[in-house]
């Protein structure tokens, strides 16, 4: 039998707000335990939640980058389960009427665009972290998560492979960071995924019973996941067995995904509208000043780039994936007097490697935009070779000085002086007459040695075109 | 002493006849001298209370302040306070200290209050008789085998016996306004959102509302006008500026219309109580108010509507005490189910685990249709007709309680019987209005009480109303017997 997998994902993105959902305390990253959490974080009697503006704004500006219907009424609730984590023994959240509805969100895989809909999307409260390691059969509990803002964006079950997955999880990715609204850091779980996963005969409406896999953080585990859920699913029922509707937990270190909870077990989270928040009002005025501050969107981006800088449609998407990437790569353009070919080819090449090697995100790029602008443009005008540019690359990594001035102070400058270097292959053919000869009996790859001798005299400092030129008259004469 | 009103006392301590940390101290003496009997005060505040007092005679002393710089009061355990313990009445919080003070007492404190203590009250406020309190029961002053009513009798009781001036209390179904009847003093309940929610502990969000407990309405005005007001803490407090309640008590009341919703004068009513508050609407009458029968066709409904909306939000609200984080924990639990419910089991009483079963009931999936969602459709219901009364009359009237203050014990194993001590003040926390009790006779030596409703916002109205009311009448200046002597000091 033929299968199809069907696809759907909850991703929870985490708000780039400074302050929690419901309070005043830090949402920063990393402090020690339980020392960014206030008083209305922990729980305690008689406090109350005050709803940060700033999440809803960011809702909103997710909303209307997917065409989504924005709610002009959404209703936080209570959903109701105990856990040592979950300091109110509920969780805020938006139910039966979130503020994000209908939306979608175009993906590309194999060179098909396919559009994804997006469900929802409703902003809640994150709860803390429990810490089982080193408390020996006890459980410690870290509150500075707790209250934390999450957008929750729920797609259509419209993906039918793991590719599709992940190029959509990317787009999404990629989006949020544009919009400003989320740092999309998978490792610091800024940005988390659930799938829910099932397979069906082809041809089949109706869909088969799913599981939901937890804990994916990469791009990587969620195909891995995906691929091996929709395996084990299809084992199932070919051993004559049926999927059970569960929850499933992906081990990266096993690869392989095993069953939390099913349905069974599920809770009855009693809902109904938290008492203490008012309706979310959203007015027209809030609405055109979020759509006038939207940035220029991915795709968007990406058909501008192959517009107005002519760049091939890999190319822009590289570019464009990160927002960061597309202001450096524009900024580096203007410094190099618009030589975007080539300064895209060094973002994407030299200075990407770079990046990669000292695990440095390009907006920490010790090679800022300008200074790459500046070392692109002497390598357009001749000044230095791509090759000599590579060294200068690697000295401005350590140093602040412009491109201009290392390749002043390193004597770097590229030697295209005719007449200096017709005097060294003078001198250069007449101590290897042998190797002349060689050429001139039909050795043409003999040249190669010429280029050799004369940039190891010149340090790489001659100009390769006008060397080749030279020599290849002289050796003809 | 002790039957000064706040003028008066303000006044005694301008002219130094007297100063706060003196007032204080023949406040607490009283407290001392009194409080075995009726175990309205759970904890004492004196040592900070006299210091505050100092500093208040300071303010005073340099012509600063205003008409509560200095004056004791109480406050309902219910409401935090930053390094005096927060019980709530509770085993639960027996050991809690909130390291925050709630907006309204922090407010009084601006004003110049002087807190002598914390009063004793229902458990988490669940309770119509001040039986469920894990620090022993509340008792009457007017008659000490009958209970002060619920859940601030501890405020109620010691009002009336003169061991402070004011006391703070809180009214989710009837809270301030059935105790002050029981006990015959005067409470008000203000518009839901008027008075911050911040650092009170939470019954039932929707409905729980901070008021003021009284002698008179004079006192009561006085100090709601302190504690009302827009915090931005509190979502659901809401943003307007506070109307002065002092300016128009003195106003005459002829022209304005008072109505009587038929529904709350049945048979159901005792006689003795009606007859109390029929005259009191003759004495209004007589000063000039018109009288005028209206109807609240869906008012019985709001006994089982409340019954499930508050039950409900009370299920989420007392989540939070789980043992983790503070309050009452269970001794060496063996894991993590175990610590949930020994603590829980072990923290809450009967009474608001009962209401904790309710709510989770009502709340859960297949039956919220059928119960939360059609308690909310009730709740609209009930509050459309106080909005369509309110277009005929200025202030509604009735009894606040169907009786006076019923034997200790008599209810107790009864919860329905006492849901329905709350009749005719239920509805008022469903529409979200502000209602008062005040003082408008005896029946057997126990206060009746007279409940008065005002429009949205219009606490300035019913304080206005209620003084006039007091300026015909002095059931308000009637102190239990045994309480007019002077505490031995």
């Amino acid at each position: 039998m033929k299968w199809e997998t069907v696809i759907g994902l909850e991703i929870h993105a985490q708000l780039a707000t400074k302050s929690k959902i419901f309070s005043g305390a830090s949402t920063a990253y990393g402090a020690e335990p339980n020392t960014q959490a206030c008083a209305i974080d922990l729980g305690m009697p008689g406090t109350l939640p005050v709803l940060n503006e700033q999440a809803v704004r960011f809702a909103v500006k997710f909303g209307l980058a997917i065409g989504a219907h924005i709610a002009p009424y959404s209703v936080f609730a209570r959903k109701n389960y105990f856990y040592p984590d979950l300091p109110k023994g509920y969780q805020t959240s938006q139910f039966d009427k979130p503020i994000v509805g209908l939306g979608q969100l175009d993906i590309e895989v194999g060179g098909e665009t396919k559009t994804i809909g997006v469900t929802r999307a409703h902003l809640e409260e994150d709860a803390g972290k429990s810490l089982h390691e080193d408390y020996h059969g006890m459980t410690g509990i870290d509150l500075n998560r707790a209250g934390t803002p999450l957008l929750e964006i729920v797609s259509e079950p419209d993906m039918r492979s793991a590719a599709e997955a992940v190029a959509y999880v990317k787009k999404l990715h990629t989006l949020v960071q544009y919009l400003g609204i989320c740092d999309g850091s998978m490792q610091e779980g800024s940005f988390r995924c659930d799938v829910n996963v099932s397979v069906r005969p082809v041809g089949q409406e109706e869909f088969g019973t799913r599981a939901e896999i937890k804990n994916l953080n990469s791009f990587r585990f969620i195909e891995k996941a995906i691929a091996h859920e929709v395996e084990r699913q299809i084992d199932v029922i070919d051993s004559g067995g049926k999927v059970v509707q569960e929850t499933r937990l992906y081990d990266a270190n096993k690869d392989e995904t095993r069953s939390m909870r099913s349905k069974e077990e599920a809770n009855d989270y009693r809902y109904f509208p938290c008492p203490d928040l008012l309706p979310v009002e959203i007015t027209s005025s809030l609405l055109d000043e979020m759509r006038d501050s939207l940035p220029e969107l991915p795709a968007a981006k990406k058909q501008r780039f192959q517009q107005q800088y002519g760049l091939s449609a890999y190319d822009s998407e590289v570019l464009t994936t990160q927002r960061a990437m597309a202001d450096y790569y524009e900024d580096a353009v203007n410094f190099s007097d618009g030589e975007a070919k080539l300064v895209a080819n060094w973002v994407m090449g030299e200075l990407s490697a770079a990046l990669n090697q000292h695990n440095v995100d390009i907006v920490n790029s010790p090679v800022s935009a300008e200074r790459l602008g500046g070392l692109v443009k002497r390598i357009a005008d001749q000044t230095i070779s791509g090759k000599i540019a590579k060294q200068v690359l690697e000295l401005m990594w350590s140093s602040e000085h412009s491109a201009d001035e290392l390749i002043e102070r390193e004597g770097l400058k590229q030697i295209s002086d005719t007449g200096a270097l017709e005097k060294m292959i003078d001198q250069l053919m007449a101590d290897n007459m042998d190797q002349v000869e060689q050429f001139r009996a039909g050795k043409t790859k003999m040249i190669g040695f010429f280029v050799g001798q004369l940039m190891k005299q010149t340090q790489g400092k001659a100009n390769p075109q006008e060397l080749n030129k030279l020599l290849q008259s002289k050796l003809k004469e | 002493m002790y039957n000064k009103s706040l003028k008066e006392l303000s006044a005694s301590l301008r002219n130094k006849e007297i100063s706060s940390v003196e007032l204080s101290q023949y406040f607490l003496a009283r407290i001392k001298h009194f409080d075995g009997d009726l175990n309205s005060v759970i904890t004492s505040n004196e040592e900070v209370a006299l210091s505050i007092a100092q500093q208040a005679d300071k303010v005073i002393a340099s012509g600063g302040g205003g008409l509560l710089t200095g004056i004791p009061l109480l406050h309902k355990d219910i409401f935090c306070t930053q390094g005096l313990r927060t019980s709530c009445g509770s085993k639960m919080l027996d050991n809690f200290v909130a390291p925050y003070t709630a907006t309204a007492v922090n407010q009084l404190e601006l004003a110049g209050a002087v807190m002598l203590g914390k009063t004793n009250m229902d458990e988490f406020a669940m309770g119509s008789s001040n039986e469920t309190s894990f620090y022993g029961s509340v008792k009457n002053p007017w008659d000490l085998d009958t209970v002060p009513g619920g859940s601030s009798g501890g405020s109620a009781a010691a009002v009336a016996a003169r061991l402070a001036p004011l006391a703070s209390g809180t009214d989710t179904g009837g809270s301030i306004r059935q105790p002050a009847a029981f006990c015959g003093i005067t409470g008000i309940k203000p518009t839901y959102g008027r008075v911050s929610r911040y650092g009170m502990i939470a019954f039932a969000s929707s409905l729980d509302q901070g008021g003021a407990m009284a002698k008179s309405a004079e006192d009561a005005a006085i100090m709601l006008q302190a504690m009302s007001g827009f915090d931005e803490k509190d979502s659901t407090s809401v943003d307007k500026p506070v109307d002065d309640l002092l300016a128009g008590l003195g106003d005459s009341i002829k022209g304005l219309t008072i109505g009587l919703p038929k529904e709350f004068f049945t048979k159901d009513l005792d006689a003795d109580i009606r007859e109390k508050v029929e005259a009191a609407v003759d004495a209004m009458k007589s000063a000039g108010a018109n009288i005028k029968e209206i109807s609240l066709p869906n008012i019985n409904l709001s006994v089982p509507a409340y019954y499930v909306v508050a039950p409900a939000e009370c299920s989420a609200n007392l989540s939070r005490f789980d043992g983790v984080r503070f309050g009452h924990r269970c001794e060496s639990p063996k894991d993590l189910e175990d610590l949930y419910k020994r603590s829980r089991g072990e923290g809450f009483g009967d009474e608001v685990k009962r209401r904790i079963m309710i709510g989770a009931y009502v709340l859960s999936a297949g039956y919220y249709d059928a119960y939360y969602k059609k308690a909310q459709q009730v709740r609209r219901l009930i509050k459309q007709d106080f909005v369509e009364a309110f277009k005929e009359v200025d202030v509604i009237a009735s009894a606040t309680a169907p009786s006076v203050a019923f034997a200790s014990g008599e209810k107790k194993g009864d919860p329905v019987s006492m849901y329905l001590s709350d009749i005719f003040t239920i509805g008022v926390n469903l529409a979200g209005l502000p209602g008062m009790s005040v003082p408008c006779g005896f029946v057997n030596n126990k206060p009746v009480g007279m409940q008065l409703i005002g429009n949205y916002f219009e606490e300035a109205r019913l304080l206005n109303v209620a003084h006039q009311y007091q300026q015909l009448t002095d059931w308000h200046l009637a102190v239990p017997a045994g309480y007019e002597q002077e505490a031995s000091a």
